[in-house]
């Protein structure tokens, strides 16, 4: 968590005796000392305003209903793949409901932030993303190396393990629900990783479907939507 | 010299919020009561947060604003008495749980302090 900046400070603007603040030597002075602190502090204020904006908005990013139609669409893709009889086939259900997950979830956010009218890459915006995508990109690429070393069966383990680093990472600045999710995930995957390879699907069931389901349901009673 | 007049109000006005427009200034459109009761860090954190969210938990605006218990308390208290922010009160299993939501005058409040501090930037520029 990054230190309050002299901006954030609450006590920095408009304060008395502060820099600029009226009252102080500076705006005691000449006439010509004024104008730009007052300028200024109302430039300030605005910006804690939408500073503020932007963090509540990431903050509660995490939709809990979105969480739930993850978790839907994951035991369902869960099932589908678990009757695939080629590695091809159970790959291609598990990336649709990828792609899925990734459009509910990233919908959600982006709906959120247009509606308060704020920009998706502002400071708390791109936090979140950096937060949120390395430990996905490292997931693709050890997918990728897994598949063509046929390690298939390390797969679920990799998945929910990252996936769930990522969801840590990317939730640091969120409700504390969703870090605690995350560590969910990545106990999971632990466990998936030394798991008979016969019981991916359900570990992969009872990740992307079960705790999206539970935390979801948390996380809608409790924060709203 | 009528843009130095109209800035020197607005110190005044800052300082002294409610206090009459000295008499012959040319004080708008800067010269809006200032809302002291959002003025405050982080009352405004508050609405702030609350505009954007539907309703935040005491723990959660606690969290997102980086005060202690007592600080949130007594300022929260504040915009309730001042019919600002909603709160609601309830007990999940034995836990309490304090909810805060802006009202219908809290928005207002936000947005005639948005386009205050607008009012100033641009007298300030275009003086």
């Amino acid at each position: 968590m990054t230190q309050p900046t002299p901006a954030r400070n609450p006590r920095s603007a408009f304060a008395p005796g502060a820099p600029g603040a009226p009252g102080s030597q500076d705006s005691q002075g000449s006439d010509t000392t004024e104008p730009p602190a007052l300028h200024l502090r109302a430039m300030d204020n605005l910006r804690f305003i939408r500073q503020t904006m932007e963090e509540a908005v990431y903050f509660t990013a995490v939709s809990g209903v979105g969480e739930i139609a993850v978790g839907l669409t994951a035991l369902v893709a869960a099932w589908l793949a678990s009757h695939r009889a080629t590695a091809q086939g159970w790959l291609t259900v598990w990336l649709g409901e990828a792609l899925i997950a990734a459009i509910l979830t990233g919908g959600a956010v982006v709906w959120k932030a247009r509606q308060a009218r704020l920009s998706l890459v502002s400071r708390p915006g791109r936090r979140f993303a950096l937060g949120l995508l390395p430990p996905l990109a490292a997931g693709a690429l050890l997918s990728y190396a897994l598949l063509a070393a046929g390690e298939r069966a390390l797969l679920p383990g990799v998945w929910l393990l990252l996936y769930g680093t990522a969801v840590v990472t990317g939730g640091a600045f969120s409700v504390r629900i969703v870090p605690v999710m995350g560590l969910g995930f990545m106990a999971l995957g632990g466990v998936a990783l030394f798991a008979p390879a016969a019981w991916g699907d359900v570990f992969l069931g009872a990740g992307f479907g079960g705790l999206n389901l539970l935390f979801g349901l948390y996380i809608a009673r409790r924060h709203g939507g | 010299m009528a843009g130095k007049a109209r800035r020197r109000v607005a110190v005044e006005r800052l300082e002294h919020p409610g206090s009459p427009p000295p008499a012959g200034s040319r004080h708008e459109p800067v010269a809006i009561d200032l809302d002291r009761l959002i003025h405050e860090r982080l009352r405004l954190g508050i609405v702030s947060a609350l505009a954007v969210n539907e309703r935040l938990s005491f723990n959660d605006l606690k969290r997102l604003l980086r005060t202690t218990d007592g600080n949130l308390s007594v300022h929260a208290r504040k915009l309730e008495e001042a019919g600002y922010v909603r709160c609601d009160k309830s007990f999940v299993g034995r836990l309490p749980k304090t909810e805060f939501r802006l009202t219908v005058a809290g928005k207002g409040a936000l947005e005639r302090y948005l386009d205050h501090m607008e009012a100033i930037i641009h007298a300030t520029r275009d003086g």
